[in-house]
């Protein structure tokens, strides 16, 4: 039956598929081994200080007891809900230009560009940048500054998943509607946008997850702030900075608000991770 | 030449008068003369590549969207040379309908689906916006199968309502040319019954020109036969003719399938 099969070819073959398939195992295994590992610390170090206290009272003054992350929990959310509502219409708009508009011109090829540098640039630069623009200008550390640096960070992430999930729109679609008479604009804007919807959410969602955690942008900016503030104009709390300060400090009840606010943020990364995947699984189901 | 492209004493909705295509350098379309007849269908036939899509697609402007496409010549349609750079696309779009090879219902409900052309030329009351989607409904013989479900997505559709709620979009703006692009190869016999039928009973009210890879389709539905290859149109005439007894030897080998 296998008679014109060369054996040793096929038997190379074989052991050839087992390597790369170990490989490939064992690279999922270290990413996994990892991640696992993080989870488990945190879950460990972080569960005990979750409580319903943590959610209501603001950090503890130096040297008293108990406390909570209430103010840093509140703005947190604040700042990342504004940047969201600033980076959304932009990041959306800009994908759109890039794939509707932009084609093939030289304009757009260079925003592509600067948005994948934005993209992966570190984003302490985004916050010396907003600290020398906005902060030393005006003099005082503000929510606002923190909110403009965490939205300078979702950009990119918005423009570019905007432009790939448009990209993904069949362009027989774009033509039906053509066909029909629409403007270019009610084409890109009724027709592809609405057909990408739920692939640019997934992307709003992840460049929340991204900005939800980043520290180094807020040091310069929002700072931090010991009391409960709502005030966008001024200093305020926010739990990954809190987490940096609590962390390192001598108190014991400190160390621990601060891996219940890591536990928290990594919690809510992976809520929002897992809400933007199942979206876009649903997308491609229709 | 004229006499062959010419339908008899019909009034013709479409002259195409020496048209030549390029995609980039490459010349496509090879100085086509050909008179559309006015409600009636007209076929295109021929070999892939042979140049009878690009020709459909010269008819309402669609290859503008892509740069490097162009077309010199002239396509008369109600007096104006529509390859003219002053030709407004939308409005000549709208008069001028096409339908895909593959269904292309618009992510949104099947009644938005049909309303959406007729909003941007119309400004309708809601009752006259119901009436209206109705009645293209109505027209593309789908209405009993969805009147229930206006609601629903249009995605939710099987292939051929799809493809009939299309078609419906397509005449809800009240064009008065449709195009066909292949509008059977993506379904069912049954579904493409039901399709050719509607060809027939919409050529009473439009003008149809329909590109098609099968033959037996073109001979079943089209008044108007043009067989086209390697961008030239070697034959035209009527469909009764042009599959009984084609004047020229290469249209012959085609339909009797000795090539192609």
């Amino acid at each position: 039956m296998m008679t014109n099969i060369n054996q040793d070819l096929y038997k190379r073959r074989k052991r050839r598929n087992a390597i790369g398939m170990g490989l490939s195992v064992a690279a999922m295994a270290v990413g996994m081994f990892f991640l696992l590992w993080i989870l488990f610390v945190l879950l460990t170090k972080g569960i005990s200080a979750i409580d319903w206290n943590m959610f209501t009272s603001s950090t503890p003054a130096p040297g008293s007891e108990g406390g909570g992350l209430a103010n840093a929990i509140v703005g947190s959310l604040m700042m990342v809900v504004v940047s969201t509502f600033i980076s959304t219409p932009i990041g959306v708009m800009a994908g759109i230009y890039l794939t509707e508009y932009g084609q093939n011109n030289r304009f757009a090829s260079i925003t592509r560009f600067v948005t994948d540098i934005m993209l992966s640039a570190p984003s302490i630069v985004i916050g010396l940048f907003i600290y020398a623009v906005l902060v030393a200008q005006v003099n005082h550390f503000s929510a606002w500054a923190g909110s403009i640096a965490l939205a300078l960070i979702a950009i990119p992430v918005v423009v570019r998943t905007t432009e790939n999930m448009l990209r993904l729109v069949p362009g027989s679609l774009r033509e039906a509607a053509y066909a029909l008479g629409a403007p270019k604009w009610k084409v890109s804007l009724s027709v592809s946008l609405r057909a990408a919807q739920s692939g640019v959410m997934t992307g709003i969602l992840l460049a929340l997850a991204r900005v939800s955690g980043e520290t180094a942008p807020l040091l310069f900016t929002a700072l931090n702030n010991q009391f409960f503030s709502m005030n966008m104009n001024a200093p305020m709390a926010n739990l990954p900075v809190v987490i940096f300060q609590f962390a390192m400090s001598p108190y014991e009840n400190w160390v621990d608000l601060a891996w219940g606010g890591a536990l928290l943020i990594t919690m809510t990364v992976l809520g929002l991770n897992i809400i933007a995947r199942v979206m876009f699984r649903d997308r491609l189901k229709k | 030449m004229n006499t062959q492209n010419n339908t008899d004493n019909l009034t013709n909705a479409i002259e195409i008068k020496n048209l030549n295509f390029y995609y980039g350098n490459f010349h496509s379309l090879k100085n086509i003369n050909l008179n559309i007849a006015q409600n009636k269908v007209t076929a295109f036939i021929g070999p892939s590549g042979c140049g009878k899509s690009t020709l459909l697609r010269s008819l309402n402007r669609m290859y503008d969207l892509y740069p490097g496409q162009r077309a010199e010549g002239e396509v008369i349609f109600t007096g104006e040379n529509i390859l003219d750079a002053k030709q407004d696309l939308n409005l000549l779009r709208s008069r001028i309908g096409m339908v895909f090879q593959k269904p292309t219902p618009f992510p949104m409900s099947i009644y938005d689906n049909i309303s959406f052309g007729v909003r941007l030329y119309e400004k309708l009351s809601k009752s006259e916006m119901d009436d209206r989607v109705e009645w293209a409904l109505k027209k593309a013989a789908i209405w009993d199968e969805v009147k229930d479900k206006l609601q629903q997505s249009g995605l939710s559709l099987s292939g051929g309502q799809q493809q009939r709620l299309c078609i419906a979009r397509g005449i809800a703006v009240k064009p008065s040319v449709l195009l066909l692009d292949e509008p059977t190869s993506a379904l069912d016999p049954i579904s493409t019954a039901k399709v050719e039928e509607l060809v027939t009973e919409l050529k009473n009210d439009y003008t149809i020109v329909m590109v098609t890879h099968n033959m037996q389709q073109a001979a079943r539905v089209s008044d108007y036969t043009a067989y086209m290859y390697l961008g030239e149109l070697i034959e035209f005439g009527k469909t009764d003719e042009i599959f009984i007894k084609p004047k020229r030897k290469e249209t012959e080998d085609y339909i009797t399938g000795r090539f192609g």
